[in-house]
């Protein structure tokens, strides 16, 4: 119901209120449905498109982001989302804490070997489509820990990439362009190829029997999920 | 509740250094002096002898440090023991072992502090405590071959990292047949461990019965990244990664406080000024984060003190940026001074800074409304996770911490450095030992970090204009004597962060240890959490702000 039929119950008068409505959109015929996308399309109302077109239109304006704090990326990450930067004007400012409920997930730090298999649970966990947004010179190449033998050489070791944000933390806005190039690549339906990373989770018993094996049979089991660190074999 | 202002803090007893070898004794095998410090080699079956006859009899009774090491000939333990009461007053007690059996006695039953201590010294360079409650490694996952801090260690070799502490907590075996106690993973990835914690929580009912913080999901050799830098610049970027919540000048204080009294280099009073103001103005922002992300963990409130939290920090991380350049990583003191003066037009970056402090009195009000009088923030916070000082010191508490249980410790005053000493402001207590003491000592220790920032300001201000240097003669390759030791510590955000150095000749130390107040900190939460409801570990763990980037290193 229109608000131009007044409710008998409620006003004493039957004149149509429409006096805020007239005062905020002037004198003269309404033009506010002549919208860019009007012009656009023409005068017809119907918008003919492909239906997987449309989905990704729809994808790439409301993405959930996974609340996921690593390291200090992180910082600059919740600043993005905070006041000032607010990446909700984008339509990708909820962060939810369950990976089940998220389909973007940056990754704002270090991974160090303990947190690998972690972060690629956490990945597995995310429902399909999901996209990957690298926050970080950590994530991209170990950063400035890239010695240590401890850190993994790059997010994209473990999990796939779609984009990554250089920087050492990078700004906010770098954050905000990494986040919107994404938006882009999802409208138009592309995605980076999945590949076999060289770190994935293996049961213990899978594993190819050599020395470390050896060694550790007796601490792990058999159908233990493990991930094999090589600080060496990585670029 | 007491500002400690009105206490009066009694003058400690001075040891002096006859005084220390008479109470060591002939336990002492030959002396060790670091540059900070007195130092006393005794045998690795004398180390808790020793320790409790310096803690009881000569009032050490803060065990700053361990630092353990390895050379070629043998492995060392240090342990930095220092006074609560007057932090300049300082020992070491070197442990030597041998290095095919290195064996030493656990310190763990006279500093409770020593357990995660030695957790470390073991899971990094190698050196087995006898007598420790719970010989596991720390930082690295438990099937890591080898020490990666020992000499002759392989970093080339594969390793295996298993997923078994990720155990679903509903699975059967968990719950056993004649306990109806659950247990619950919290973290590694949760919104309220503020980074890559994992706690592992034993509940009966909603009651805690044991907690066990697992940490080293950010371990990303902070220590081997600055053993391989070389002292003059590379090193100073790393330590704005320890404490990375924009405490970033005052970590680098604490590497350039230790490296300048290794190298004898004298800090300009100008640059002492602007390391002053800007180390401050970190600590606000710190502060803010820390104010914001409890409330979050508390009651859930992204919508209104988070944002106005970060809205604060956002003005204070501009300020840095026109300073430093950087919003988050500075990278602005050198050895022997800063990197550039105020940026031009100087009035305007003052009168900027100015502006920031004028609204700040307003903007505390306003937290005070929001945060400290609302009622629901005060049954959450007011008696729970309580931290005894007695506690605290045991388990080597500092900063905000333990000034929130009532100690009245602060190196900033206590073992003065940069220009503190100069200024008028106060060391902020509170008696309650709760979580909610430990906020309202942040708060205000914000309002006398503004304070501090106002008076170096004046002094900027009106400093001539012919005077104003910056920046030390310091030669472009330092080399400092081989075999110097130092430890060194300053008042960073969430406490005492200190930093030994040993250097061998070359332009790079030989071994570089953080002493990292976090680790400390969240040692200290299986006391404080025991017995209470779980809502009230989420609590605590905020109240503690802890930084895992600083906790793991």
């Amino acid at each position: 119901m229109s608000s131009n039929n007044p409710k008998q119950s409620i006003h004493d008068s039957t004149a149509p209120s429409t006096d805020t409505r007239d005062s905020r959109i002037g004198e003269g015929p309404d033009d506010r449905f002549n919208s860019k996308l009007r012009e656009a399309f023409g005068s017809s109302p119907f918008i003919l498109t492909k239906f997987d077109k449309f989905m990704n239109w729809v994808r790439g304006n409301s993405m959930f982001m996974l609340q996921f704090g690593i390291a200090c990326c992180s910082i600059e990450m919740i600043h993005t989302y905070a006041i000032k930067h607010d990446i909700d004007r984008y339509g990708a400012g909820v962060p939810r804490a369950s990976p089940r409920q998220a389909d973007v997930m940056i990754v704002p730090g270090t991974i160090v070997s303990k947190f690998g298999p972690r972060m690629k649970r956490v990945y597995d966990q995310m429902p399909e489509p999901k996209f990957v947004v690298g926050m970080g010179s950590c994530t991209i190449s170990g950063g400035p820990f890239q010695e240590g033998y401890n850190v993994v050489k790059g997010a994209e070791e473990i999990i796939p990439i779609d984009i990554h944000v250089p920087g050492c933390p990078p700004r906010p806005e770098a954050l905000i362009y990494g986040v919107l190039k994404l938006q882009e690549r999802i409208q138009n339906g592309e995605s980076s190829p999945v590949v076999v990373k060289p770190y994935e989770l293996e049961q213990f018993g899978d594993l190819e029997r050599d020395e470390l094996v050896q060694k550790l049979a007796d601490d792990i089991d058999e159908d233990d999920l493990v991930m094999r660190y090589n600080w060496a074999d990585s670029p | 509740m007491s500002t400690g202002l009105e206490r009066q803090r009694q003058p400690p007893v001075e040891v002096t250094e006859e005084e220390l070898a008479a109470v060591i004794g002939d336990r002492a095998l030959a002396r060790d002096d670091h540059l900070n410090a007195p130092g006393f080699v005794v045998r690795p079956d004398d180390v808790q002898d020793v320790l409790s006859d310096l803690k009881e009899q000569a009032g050490f009774d803060h065990l700053s440090c361990l630092t353990a090491q390895q050379y070629e000939d043998r492995y060392e333990s240090i342990y930095h023991l220092k006074k609560y009461a007057d932090p300049t007053q300082e020992v070491s007690v070197v442990v030597p072992t041998s290095i095919d059996d290195p064996v030493s006695q656990s310190a763990e039953p006279v500093f409770r502090t020593a357990d995660w201590h030695e957790r470390e010294a073991f899971d990094l360079v190698g050196i087995d405590y006898e007598g420790h409650p719970d010989p596991r490694r720390i930082l690295l996952p438990e099937t890591w071959q080898g020490h990666p801090l020992s000499l002759d260690y392989d970093q080339e070799k594969p390793q295996i990292v298993t997923l078994t502490e990720h155990a679903n907590p509903i699975q059967p075996d968990h719950h056993k047949d004649e306990s109806d106690t659950m247990f619950l993973n919290v973290g590694p990835h949760h919104p309220a461990t503020h980074g890559v914690l994992h706690v592992k929580t034993v509940l009966d009912g909603e009651t805690i019965v044991d907690v066990d913080p697992d940490i080293g999901y950010l371990h990303r050799c902070e220590e081997q990244m600055c053993q391989q830098g070389t002292y003059r610049h590379q090193i100073m970027p790393y330590p704005d990664r320890w404490d990375y919540v924009s405490a970033g000048l005052l970590n680098e204080w604490a590497y350039a406080r230790t490296a300048e009294d290794l190298a004898d280099i004298e800090v300009p009073e100008y640059a002492q000024i602007i390391r002053t103001m800007s180390a401050e103005l970190c600590r606000i922002a710190s502060h803010m984060l820390a104010l914001g992300t409890f409330c979050l963990d508390v009651y859930g409130d992204f919508t209104a003190i988070f944002q106005y939290a970060f809205r604060d920090r956002e003005v204070v991380q501009d300020i840095l940026e026109d300073l430093t350049g950087q919003r988050l990583m500075f990278n602005y003191f050198r050895l022997g001074g800063v990197a550039w003066d105020l940026p031009e037009p100087r009035d305007e970056f003052i009168e900027k800074t100015r502006d920031f402090l004028d609204e700040l009195p307003a903007k505390v009000d306003e937290y005070n409304d929001l945060v400290t009088s609302n009622e629901i923030f005060q049954v959450r916070t007011i008696d729970t996770g309580i931290l005894e000082p007695e506690v605290a010191k045991d388990y080597g508490c500092t900063g905000p911490v333990a000034r929130g249980s009532g100690i009245d410790y602060d190196l900033r005053r206590d073992d003065p450095y940069g220009y503190y000493d100069e200024l008028d402001w106060d060391v902020i207590t509170m008696d309650g030992c709760d979580n909610y003491s430990r906020v309202l000592v942040r708060m205000q220790e914000v309002e006398e970090s503004a304070k501090i920032i106002e008076q170096c300001l004046d002094l900027l201000e009106d400093w001539p204009e012919d005077e104003r240097e910056i920046q030390a003669n310091v030669p472009r390759t330092l080399k400092p004597d081989a075999d110097t030791e130092i430890y060194r510590a300053v008042e960073g955000a969430k406490g005492e962060l200190g930093i030994y150095i040993r250097s061998d000749g070359t332009d790079k130390p030989a071994r570089f240890k953080i002493r990292s107040p976090c680790f400390h900190n969240l040692s200290a939460l299986e006391e404080m959490v025991q017995d209470e409801y779980i809502p009230d570990l989420i609590a605590s763990l905020g109240s503690l702000d802890i930084v895992l980037g600083e906790v793991d290193r």
